[in-house]
């Protein structure tokens, strides 16, 4: 079985500046793999070329085996309905309701009915623990705890085979954190789905994954099943979970 | 600072530019001619675009044709031509100030909004979620506004050319001492068929300019608020430029006049 998504030597550089230098991973199906790193290391740059928003320079990106890396047209959109993804900021469309958010993929992408795809949205609300009256509202109501939970919703309303999960954490108090990651993990869970995200969140990262790999210097520098973090023998790695400002790693004060 | 670097640099970010423009023109083409074909957003986007100029659009063609009275009455007065007022209002609107007025007006409040609207869904990641939606942003953002500008822009523009030609009769009939009846006949008699479309023609041309730079400014802004502002501010000016060349090149093709 071939796994269900794999990058190959992918390189992509903006400018004289190289942000990923040749980066290799592979995902298993059903896996959750989470990538972390620096802020500017390069994490979602991965993503995005995963989903094809950004073209990789070098280097071919697989999904089931199929290089994807060049596709267009109607080829992509196959592809693209494999996807669902969780944005930093939950990227809520602002002029519609929530519940017209959850469904956007149904109607627009994937032309079901709009009353079929109310019912299917409120369905996706309650299991991210929102109730249909959430629904009605439009997304600047909402907090920014609940816009997450909405992105969430509005990312598994397909069923994608793949979901991807950008700083899921980020900006969101620490108990909120906990019950997105809670939510993540049921639902890639009754998805089955593969998960891929980025953190630089590592209680989230130990909680939300199976294996974990560190970007570093635009290449994966290490990877290893979750439980294998806190023995990574790599000093680099080490650094980061603990978040020390003295070691191998050096921040860069100037961009 | 070496001269020739920042004159090649200079060059370079100019060449980007139109390249860049060249192929997001091609590919929201391409797209207004592949399915699926979004009729309720471009009802939508005609009637933002459309229905809520016709305030701005009805008062400055009105000014504009009564100000146009006056002057070439003020200027005719001078060898005795005054009576022609009435001729040269008709074809000054329809030929050239109403799609011109409409254009601006349009590029000033449309467009504006156009850059910002979809600046702020690119830097706040709503156009990539429209990605991972299976939907195209082109599709889904451009071909509404495109479609529905070039539609709205020649209706706007006929709106234009009646009430600046009521400016022009408001102000040589209760100012100036024409007739009514006699000054309406003029212009019926005089305005022809060419005038008037080769007006729409170019209305049609400026609304595909403001729709496609609002959009393309809007899809390339970068940085927060202040790269939406500057969005805005571009999509305003290139398209207002834009439309002012744009209009010779028209008047030049359509008259076969160079």
């Amino acid at each position: 079985m071939s796994p269900k998504i794999e990058l190959r030597g992918v390189k992509k550089r903006f400018g004289n500046k190289v942000v990923l230098d040749g980066v290799d991973l592979v995902i298993e199906p059903k896996t959750s793999l989470v990538i972390i790193g620096g802020s500017g290391t390069g994490k979602s740059v991965t993503i995005k070329s995963v989903l094809g928003i950004i073209r990789p320079d070098e280097g071919t990106v697989l999904v089931d085996g199929e290089d994807i890396t060049h596709i267009n047209g109607s080829a992509r959109d196959r592809v693209l309905k494999k996807f669902g993804m969780l944005f930093q900021g939950a990227a809520l469309f602002d002029s519609l309701k929530v519940w017209e958010n959850v469904a956007f993929g149904l109607i627009q992408g994937r032309g079901m009915a709009r009353r079929q795809a109310k019912d299917i949205a409120i369905r996706k609300l309650a299991q991210v623990g929102l109730t249909p009256d959430v629904a009605e509202l439009f997304p600047v109501e909402l907090s920014g705890g609940m816009q997450k939970r909405v992105g969430l919703a509005r990312a598994i309303a397909a069923d994608p085979e793949i979901i991807f999960f950008d700083e899921p954490t980020t900006g969101l108090d620490p108990i909120m954190a906990d019950v997105i990651n809670d939510l993540i993990v049921s639902t890639v869970k009754d998805v089955g789905a593969t998960a891929l995200s980025i953190t630089h969140d590592m209680a989230s990262a130990r909680k939300i994954s199976d294996r974990i790999a560190m970007l570093y210097g635009g290449k994966i520098i290490w990877q290893g099943p979750t439980a294998d973090i806190d023995r990574s023998g790599n000093p680099y790695v080490e650094q980061f979970i603990h978040g020390r400002a003295e070691g191998p790693i050096k921040m860069a004060v100037k961009a | 600072m070496n001269i020739f670097a920042s004159i090649g640099r200079a060059t370079l970010t100019v060449l980007a530019h139109i390249g860049g423009l060249a192929s997001f023109t091609g590919r929201s083409v391409a797209a207004v001619f592949r399915p699926p074909m979004y009729g309720g957003l471009i009802g939508r986007q005609m009637m933002s675009i459309g229905y809520y100029s016709l305030p701005v659009v009805g008062l400055t063609a009105l000014c504009i044709g009564a100000v146009l009275a006056l002057q070439i009455y003020l200027g005719g007065n001078r060898y005795g031509a005054e009576a022609i007022v009435p001729q040269i209002v008709v074809l000054g609107i329809t030929r050239e100030l109403g799609p011109v007025i409409v254009g601006l007006m349009v590029a000033g409040r449309v467009g504006a909004a156009i850059a910002a609207e979809i600046g702020t869904m690119k830097v706040t990641e709503q156009i990539d979620a429209l990605t991972t939606l299976a939907t195209n942003p082109i599709k889904y953002l451009v071909v509404p506004r495109l479609v529905a500008a070039v539609i709205v822009l020649p209706l706007l523009t006929i709106v234009g050319d009646t009430i600046g030609v009521l400016g022009g009769y408001l102000v040589s009939v209760y100012n100036l001492g024409f007739t009514g009846g006699i000054y309406l006949k003029n212009t019926v008699d005089f305005a022809t068929n060419q005038d008037i479309v080769s007006g729409l023609i170019k209305a049609a041309v400026f609304g595909f300019i403001v729709a496609l730079l609002g959009c393309y400014n809007g899809f390339n802004s970068k940085g927060g608020a202040q790269g939406v502002g500057n969005a805005t501010t571009n999509a305003v000016v290139s398209s207002s430029i834009l439309i002012l060349a744009a209009d010779f090149v028209l008047t030049a093709i359509l008259f076969h006049t160079a």
